[in-house]
């Protein structure tokens, strides 16, 4: 009897085993495509916006009646799309604001992010470091536009307009040092990392050979997390040259070529701010400038992530 | 730097009196004893991973530290140039004598401690800069010797660390390109390049393959010519190939020290014997 119902068990297990295994193997496939579809979907995105791009702004400069070239555009140091009897569509001034405003807050943010992180990793007590990381996310959470306004109202008229009259409403001292404060937190949690990541060991070593605290950071710590710092700095200012918010709201909206940061100026993305929100007709030429703006923003985002990869590459070749 | 040194007489102890700041019984520290401890006592936090230790260890010859694991060696090692103020809540009591320097003392300066005091690590950790710059590590940090001086000395100190003809073609290179047991020879040159008197050794072969720790050993028994040398080790073999005397403990405290044939021939202690010939640890 219980020889029977052992057997009858047994051919039981067996068969729900040959259902499971082919279940499985279903389960499995069917995951793998599902991951991979996904996957895809973000590969077609990107390629989706560069058509978009590229055609769009193939159409810019190839549109009929445009007077536009590639080496105008490139090489114009005038930029006035709306006004005037004869627009000129000339990008130099645009990137030059990005340029004026990314630098600003790169010489505000790359410095002071870089000790603050040296100083979390290397000297603060745990406590202290957890404290001010915590500040660092509010920070980190807080939306651009609060940035912009903070310029406008706080940056602008408390800090800036006391030291010279010469700063306008709109500036790009004061756009410069939000968008600073913004990328703060990126340079700084990202270095952070590349600090921590230094073993030990190597701290361990160099005190082992007479080094104050001071020396073992400069010395060792700093150097041997140079390529992970060099990458947040490259991160936060790619982030920077994309920002739109604050200049929108605190750069100003004249676009002219000038390394003055009391002056105002138009970056890359403020002006595509600008065009979309209204003032231009749907598929005029002003409308179509944008597009050859945002393809040049991109060639300039793409061009410095892939220089960042490739120094860092040769960096790593060298110490390992 | 805060001093995370407190002298605490333990009341317990009775062996703790020498650490009672009384220097006029204290025996002058003789040149030939380059380490001298006296009822010395480490804790980290609560827990206390030595007592009352009293051991010399003498110039210029190389005494091997060896004992289970747990049993405090590496610890006072680490006291030795004061490595254990970089842990929360490491402190000691008791004296420890160096080359005449009161090691323990708050008014310490660790730096120059340190100086004259080498450490070599039990994994190899060179930095990730070239073999020279590594090597230069020290003297640049003290500032003790000018350009040209630096080239000689850093090719002094790879010569002494037998390293010097296997890299002197590279020496802008990095020293991760190096092998294991190359990596430690490199680490021992950055440490005999600031011209130390005490060379701290951590399981310095424990990471290491049999032929470089053949050559490691060959070295240290080169350089005990110039210097002092400390070596805890968990091999047996090693300990008696290379040292001249021996101290073991267990359990935090010293159990036997001596020459070295005389700990692994003929052991007063029979904790020492079953230890060496291998029935425990």
């Amino acid at each position: 009897m219980t020889a029977i119902a052992a057997r009858a068990a047994a051919e039981l297990a067996q068969r729900g085993r040959v259902r499971g295994v082919a279940f499985r193997r279903f389960y499995e496939r069917l995951l793998h495509f599902g991951l991979l579809g996904l996957t895809l979907l973000s590969v077609l995105t990107t390629v989706a916006i560069i058509v978009v791009l590229v055609k769009e702004s193939g159409g810019f400069f190839f549109m009929e009646g445009s007077e536009v070239t590639f080496v105008s555009f490139f090489t114009g140091t005038v930029w006035s799309p709306l006004l005037g009897a004869k627009p000129q569509y000339g990008v130099l001034p645009l990137v030059g604001g990005t340029v004026l405003v990314t630098s600003i807050a790169g010489l505000f943010a790359l410095p002071i992010g870089l000790l603050t992180a040296v100083f979390l990793s290397e000297y603060a007590s745990p406590r202290t470091r957890m404290l001010l990381k915590a500040i660092l996310e509010v920070l980190a959470g807080i939306p651009t536009v609060v940035y912009g306004f903070f310029a406008l109202t706080f940056i602008t008229p408390y800090l800036l307009q006391p030291l010279s009259d010469r700063f306008g409403t709109y500036n790009a001292m004061g756009a410069g040092i939000a968008v600073g404060i913004m990328i703060l937190p990126i340079v700084c949690s990202l270095s952070e990392d590349a600090l921590r990541g230094v073993p030990q060991s190597l701290r361990d070593g160099a005190y082992a050979l007479g080094s104050t605290k001071f020396d073992v950071t400069a010395r060792v710590v700093v150097p041997a997390g140079l390529s992970g710092i060099v990458a947040a700095f490259l991160l936060a200012l790619t982030r920077a040259i994309g920002e739109t918010m604050i200049v929108a709201l605190a750069a100003g909206g004249l676009a002219q070529l000038t390394a003055n940061p009391a002056e105002q100026v138009q970056t890359m993305t403020a002006y595509m701010v600008q065009i979309f929100l209204g003032d231009a007709p749907a598929n005029g030429i002003e409308y179509r400038s944008s597009y050859a703006v945002a393809m040049t923003l991109f060639a300039i985002t793409f061009v410095m992530t892939w220089t960042g990869a490739l120094v860092l590459k040769r960096y790593r070749e060298e110490y390992e | 730097m805060m001093p995370t040194v407190i002298q605490i007489p333990s009341p317990v102890d009775p062996s703790a009196e020498g650490a009672t700041p009384d220097r006029a019984s204290e025996p002058a520290v003789s040149m030939a004893k380059a380490i001298q401890l006296r009822g010395f006592s480490a804790w980290y936090s609560a827990h206390q991973v030595l007592s009352a230790v009293d051991l010399d260890i003498a110039a210029n010859r190389v005494c091997a530290l060896i004992g289970p694991s747990g049993c405090g060696k590496s610890t006072l090692l680490r006291w030795m140039n004061r490595m254990n103020d970089t842990i929360l809540g490491a402190r000691a009591s008791g004296s420890l004598h160096l080359h005449g320097l009161q090691v323990l003392s708050p008014d310490l300066d660790v730096v120059d401690l340190r100086r004259r005091v080498g450490m070599v690590f039990q994994k190899p950790n060179p930095f990730p800069k070239s073999i020279f710059d590594n090597v230069a590590f020290g003297p640049r940090l003290h500032r003790q010797y000018g350009r040209t001086d630096l080239e000689e000395l850093v090719e002094q100190s790879l010569r002494s660390s037998a390293l010097w003809t296997e890299v002197k073609d590279r020496l802008h290179r990095s020293a991760l390109g190096l092998s294991g047991g190359q990596q430690q020879r490199l680490c021992i040159a950055r440490a005999i390049a600031v011209d130390p008197e005490v060379l701290l050794m951590d399981e310095p072969c424990s990471a290491l393959d049999p032929r470089s720790t053949a050559s490691i050993e060959e070295l240290i028994r080169e350089l005990r010519e110039t210097y002092t040398i400390v070596i805890v080790t968990h091999n047996m073999q090693q300990a008696s190939r290379v040292s001249d005397t021996t101290a073991f403990f267990d359990e935090g405290r010293l159990i036997e020290t001596g020459e070295t044939d005389e700990v692994f021939t003929a052991p007063r202690e029979r904790r020492t014997e079953d230890y060496v010939s291998g029935r425990f640890g």
